[in-house]
């Protein structure tokens, strides 16, 4: 048995924050707001896709610190243990002129009304001290996740362009006291479990992934609470009552990206943007979607686990993880299973993860040298949207050109995220030709019913669906370029 | 910045007079996170927090109402229902009556507001509204346009016409005719800061407000009525707002009167913040609107005469829609010389919430068909849109006789659309387009290049006077006010410029305050982009009053004559001597001068008739045009705006760069409007994109992937308005109707532009597809 602590622990701009009062389903943003009157930090949505409420979350990387920009409202105070959270208050020198970020936002004119503005800045300074000479398409991936509605983004990217200009992050004092806040940070985790509360207002932090089988096993109830890209709005739209809440986040076991044997095993804890690096790698086009997954924030908060442990119909990563016949261990108490990916998703709402179970890594068999994989996504608004329809295909072509195997998933298609079976059959054993797939594309209504909602109409996902196999095969054929827009010189 | 420094008695020129680029009065405060908003200020001791609760059905009679539970949740304080309203429970602004704080007996949209809950915190609050029980006897329901009786409607106000002409026959005797339908979506404001209200409750009949809102004085107004207390003891003040865009312009009334019911109930502060679905739910949006056309034409695309029908949907209660529709058709000329039209509103009930202003004020809706009907003659006679644009321009000198039977005297659109096209590069890049579309059988591109006039002036000519308060310290520094409201657009920095440039001081040497409704009176909505020409022409009138004072006195002082009196860059040279211009301030005030003065202006020359649909509603126009250029997958529908190039007039600019942030930012948010941002509500009346994660406004990798705006800068209002420049709030949100055309553009390449696409608003990928598989399919036929 490990020790237990009462409090929670971290850094917020200069101040050692030690908290024993902590609530499961208590902001960061109101934490900031309502009781530290830091009031530089905006609520816009309080759902996690507007930005105005960016913060920098610093965690511990190995021997290093890593900033990133994560969403204040939906960031449960209790996930911080152990980080070093920073806002626009820390950003002012001591002799009160402008941080190299506010002054370019300054002289190009980067805010009107002003709301946006310190969410952006944040989001910026991330950018400058990861990338000082950003490309556009850095700088536009960077505002995925902030909302402007005055200026029309266009001087807040000349500002983005300019930043380097203005100063450098070397000398910045996140990289000047680096090592201190190193210090501060590893003294904070001293390996034990922390709960706090009781009843309707416990939570604990497990030391290890021992610890949280442990727990979970005897609390098969309680809310597993990750990036809180979800869990975070079921308390800010929804006031739901998550306690008992279990934080994972800081579980650097469940961190981890491996690969042996033709095989990616990706931890449930990793956040998007920890597997973007290794996935743009070795699947390109899995890299690309991942980045049409939320904004820089969401990515930074938001893990893969997650997004298949929720069993969201329109979660991004489950659609191409089948398509690749990705596997899944879940773990209660000491015990492991491993699982089809497709086959964890049942129903609506409904997953094959038993009580006291959890969602321990995912592991992705890496496509053969002549499988060829595709992933797009169709969302009204390019970045930052939820899925209209999401296709992923992994296809081989025979020798003799016939289709050798194919595995089709979706999103946004039905209840679940699903495979299109009927439609596999009907390429299996064909010619790889455009006649081939038009002759398959009956079976889309055999595989799916799609609904109509404020996303898209049925019509529209069954067409786009059918349209993305065309387009798959353009692709793969080369006969006809481009086959689809894109925003950035290299084709998405 | 807040520096205080010695203004520089040498310089030839002050900082921060008129015509010059100066940066947002807050931009520091908004970078560093200082700037204060309302939801930002220290609440005071005892601040109690009220939460709305909303009804859950879009029509019906309230059977019961239990809210015991609500009463005895742990932190509430008060409930307040409708009979709980002290005054008129009712925030029509224009005296309505049909605008309830509280519903009463009946609802009619599904989340309109039926009680308040005022809790020790804003989260006891929420959590109360939960607990009520309310039972409804439902009644039939119309959301849609579509589902109102056409031939019977019921209206929210009276409907208007505009005549000139006899459209029916002109139509009926030309060469051509076509007749058309189309949709145009609504759009939400999403303003980052939501509606948001503090009242401070104070002695005998007295509450502070501190409101989110673009119109202190009806705010004022509606606390008053609902209060049943006269207006003296109602003080409304806001500094600034984060973001408005018509908006907060009625929409801010409820929230006020609700947080000052409860004050004064309560006896403490009571603030008052919706949460953003909330907020998206209960408050009124852009109108969309169904637009029904009918235009004869001949060969050459000369249009003869056009009939227009724009039906809105206008919510449950009139609101604003009157004013609204009016201005639609007020703009179904756009640009264009119609020889015969005739034009009717109407302004539809529908048991949504009520629709109301948003930058342009139907306006946008009213180009829209004004475009729609140009490009689809275009294209029924094979033409270049374009061609068919300039052919109806208006004329210089004849031609020019818009349908409400004003003039149109400063027209600079031929010179504006030339210089526009040169630069873009149309023609070649046309022929570049049609190349590659030939070569591409998935991406399509398109092009089209629009224009914009747009009627400045409140069309309810009262509206258009201002006031202004000035008052000089013996230091020589000036405190500011005015009845405009700061919302992001930059006006406090451009009245503060006019002030400075008038007395010839440092810009730093004006203080600017915020606004409140005990320093000027009966002020008119920051709307209708009228703030710097109202406001900057009412404070130029109160320093002037001032000047001539100190004028005056140093005549008489120095025994000079008055030519003799001139002032110069923070000095005043006074026959042969340069004194500092706080030294003669201060000799003023010691020979008893007042330096202090009430400004005050109206707009001359305007005039109208709804009843005849005659006059002249608008003081001058403000011209623009925007050449856009996307590519398209067919397959899909996705887009991407490839090319934007703007050449927009703002008259002899007061501040370029604030300008050109107000062109960018309207054409980004009238892009929005015209493809991602999609408004829906379901069989049962919900609006079901009430968050941004339903409610898609651009990104900036949304933005055009090159993005050119200039200012026209040979251009100066030909109406004496404040340093001759011209509004700029709302025409370049019409510039964004460029990109639907070449998205239109790019659908109609499918089917070798031979068929019209028909694209309906918001184009959203959605729409795109299903307008290209629908060319492809009549095309095989």
């Amino acid at each position: 048995m490990t020790a237990i602590r009462h409090e929670i622990r971290f850094l917020l701009n200069g101040l050692k924050m030690d908290l024993d009062d902590v609530r499961p389903d208590q902001t960061l943003l109101d934490y900031l707001r309502l009781e530290r009157r830091l009031k530089g930090t905006k609520e816009g949505c309080a759902e996690g896709d507007c930005g105005a409420c960016t913060v920098l979350v610093g965690r511990l990387a190995g021997d290093t610190v890593l900033y990133e920009g994560v969403n204040a409202c939906i960031r449960f105070l209790a996930s911080l243990d152990g980080c070093h959270v920073v806002t626009i208050e820390h950003l002012k020198r001591p002799d009160g002129s402008l941080h190299p970020v506010q002054q370019a936002m300054v002289d190009f004119h980067g805010s009107q009304c002003g709301f946006c503005t310190p969410g952006i800045v944040m989001s910026l300074y991330a950018l400058w001290m990861r990338t000082p000479h950003p490309s556009d398409r850095d700088v536009e991936k960077a505002l995925q996740g902030n909302l402007c509605r005055c200026t029309g983004y266009e001087p807040i990217v000349r500002a983005a362009r300019a930043l380097s200009s203005y100063g450098n992050p070397a000398t910045d004092p996140l990289s000047l006291e680096r090592e201190t806040i190193i210090a501060a940070l590893k003294a904070m985790r001293d390996g034990t479990r922390v709960e706090i509360g009781g009843g309707r207002e416990r939570l604990v932090i497990p030391a290890n992934l021992d610890d949280l089988a442990a727990i979970l096993e005897a609390e098969p109830n309680a809310t597993i609470v990750a990036g809180s890209t979800d869990v975070g709005l079921w308390v800010t739209k929804f006031m739901r009552n998550i306690a008992p809440a279990i934080f994972i986040g800081n579980l650097e076991e469940l961190r981890t990206i491996s690969e042996a044997n033709g095989t990616i095993t990706i931890g449930a804890g990793v956040s998007y943007s920890d597997a973007f690096s290794h996935l743009s790698r070795r699947l390109p086009a899995l890299g690309q979607l991942i980045d049409r997954i939320g904004g820089d924030q969401v990515r930074n908060m938001g893990t893969i686990g997650g997004n298949i442990a929720n069993g969201s119909p329109i979660g991004d990563t489950p659609p191409p993880l089948i398509a690749l016949g990705a596997t899944l261990t879940l773990r209660r108490g000491q015990g492991r299973r491993t699982i089809p990916l497709e086959d964890f998703f049942i129903a609506y709402g409904k997953q094959d993860r038993q009580p006291g179970e959890f969602v321990e890594a995912v592991h992705v068999p890496l496509p053969t040298p002549e499988t060829r994989f595709a992933v797009w996504k169709v969302s009204k608004r390019r970045d930052e949207d939820i899925t209209a329809v999401l296709g992923a295909f992994a296809l081989t072509v025979g020798p003799d050109g016939t289709v050798a195997s194919a595995r089709i998933a979706y999103g946004g298609m039905a209840a679940t995220p699903k495979r299109a079976l009927a439609v596999e059959t009907a390429l299996i054993g064909k010619p790889w030709t455009m006649d081939t797939v038009e002759q398959a594309l009956p079976a889309y209504e055999r595989d799916f019913t799609p609904i109509s909602d404020m996303r898209a109409s049925a019509a529209y996902r069954m067409m786009a669906a059918k349209n993305l196999l065309r387009r798959f095969f353009l692709e793969m054929s080369g006969t006809s370029k481009p086959v689809t827009i894109s925003r950035y010189e290299e084709a998405v | 910045m807040n520096k205080h420094t010695a203004p520089d008695l040498t310089s030839t020129k002050i900082t921060g007079g008129v015509a010059v680029n100066l940066r947002h009065d807050s931009a520091h405060k908004h970078v560093t996170g200082e700037a204060v908003y309302i939801d930002d200020m220290p609440e005071p001791a005892g601040t109690l927090h009220a939460y709305l609760g909303l009804s859950t059905v879009p029509h019906g009679a309230i059977t019961s109402m239990d809210l015991s539970e609500v009463e005895t949740a742990p932190g509430v304080v008060a409930v307040l229902m409708a009979g709980d309203v002290p005054g008129e429970n009712d925030v029509s602004p224009t005296g309505a009556r049909d605008d309830p704080i509280f519903a009463e007996g009946e609802v009619q949209f599904l989340g309109q507001p039926i009680f308040a809950v005022v809790a020790e915190t804003r989260e006891a609050a929420r959590r109360a509204c939960r607990l009520a029980k309310i039972t409804y006897d439902e009644k039939p329901f119309v959301i849609d346009i579509l589902d109102a009786d056409r031939n019977n409607p019921r209206l929210v106000t009276k409907p208007m016409k505009l005549e000139r002409g006899e459209a029916e026959k002109a139509i009926a005797a030309a060469p051509r005719r076509l007749k058309g339908q189309m949709r145009v979506g609504g759009q939400d404001h999403f303003y980052l800061e939501g509606q948001i209200a503090l009242a401070l409750p104070g002695e005998d009949m007295d509450v502070t407000v501190h409101s989110s809102t673009q119109h202190p004085s009806e705010v004022q107004h509606m606390v008053a009525h609902a209060l049943g207390i006269p207006s003296h003891a109602v003080t409304i003040e806001v500094r600034r707002m984060g973001g408005g865009f018509g908006g907060k312009e009625t929409q801010a009334n409820l929230f006020a009167a609700v947080a000052a019911i409860a004050a004064k109930r309560t006896g403490r502060p009571v603030k008052l913040r919706p949460d953003r679905d909330d907020d998206m739910i209960a408050t009124g949006k852009r109108h969309d609107f169904l637009i029904d056309y009918d235009v004869g034409f001949d060969e050459k695309g000369n249009i003869l005469g056009v009939e227009f029908t724009y039906a809105a949907r206008c919510g449950f209660s009139a609101d604003l829609s009157g004013a609204v529709t009016d201005r639609a058709l007020f703009h179904c000329d756009n640009a264009y010389f119609y020889p015969a039209i005739r034009a009717v509103s109407v302004p539809l009930y529908t048991n949504t919430v009520s629709n109301t202003a948003f930058r342009g004020f139907g306006g946008p809706q009213g180009v829209v068909g004004a475009e729609r009907i140009i490009d689809e003659v275009a294209f029924a006679l094979g033409k270049d849109p374009l061609e068919i644009r300039k052919r109806n321009f208006y004329g210089e000198t004849d031609r020019n006789v818009t349908p409400y039977h004003q003039r149109v005297e400063d027209n600079i659109i031929h010179r504006l659309v030339a210089e526009l096209e040169e630069s873009a590069g149309y023609a070649a890049r046309r022929r570049e387009i049609a190349e590659f579309n030939a070569q591409s059988a998935v991406v399509k591109r398109g092009i089209a290049l629009t224009p914009v006039k747009f009627g400045i002036s409140f069309t309810a000519t009262q509206y258009n006077q201002a006031g202004a308060l000035v008052h000089v310290y013996t230091d020589g520094s000036v405190h500011l006010n005015h009845g405009g409201t700061e919302m992001g657009q930059g006006l406090y920095v451009k009245v503060a410029q006019v002030v400075a440039e008038e007395f010839q001081i440092d810009i730093d040497r004006v203080k600017i305050t915020a606004t409140t409704t005990a320093k000027v009176p009966n002020t008119s909505a920051t709307a209708a982009s009228s703030g710097s020409d109202l406001n900057g022409m009412a404070a130029q009138n109160a320093a002037r009053q001032i000047k001539n004072r100190l004028i005056d006195f140093a005549v008489t002082h120095y025994d000079v004559p008055r030519e003799q009196v001139v002032f110069l860059p923070n000095r005043v040279r006074v026959g042969n001597q340069e004194i500092p211009f706080a030294d003669l301030v201060r000799q003023a005030y010691m020979a008893r001068v007042q330096l202090s003065a009430a400004g005050f202006y109206k707009t001359p020359k305007i005039h109208w008739d709804r009843e005849k649909g005659r006059g002249h509603p608008f003081y001058y126009f403000a011209y623009g045009a925007a050449c856009s250029e996307v590519s398209i997958d067919t397959l899909t529908g996705e887009y991407v705006v490839e090319r934007a190039d703007i050449l927009h007039d703002t008259g002899r600019s007061l501040n370029p760069v604030i300008d050109i942030g107000q062109i960018e930012g309207g054409f980004i948010q009238g892009m929005g409007w015209l493809t991602t941002e999609e408004l829906v509500w379901d069989e049962k009346g919900m609006l079901r994109t009430h968050a941004p994660s339903t409610y898609k406004i651009p990104l900036a990798s949304d933005r055009p992937k090159i993005f050119n705006v200039k200012l026209a800068t040979w251009a100066e209002n030909a109406e004496p308005t404040v340093h001759r420049s011209k509004a700029v709030g709302e025409p370049p949100f019409m510039l964004g109707i460029s990109v639907l055309h070449a998205l239109s553009d790019a659908v109609a390449s499918v089917a070798d532009h031979k068929i019209f696409p028909c694209l309906d608003a918001p184009a959203t990928p959605e729409r795109v597809l299903m307008a290209v598989e629908r060319l492809k399919r009549e095309a095989s036929r």
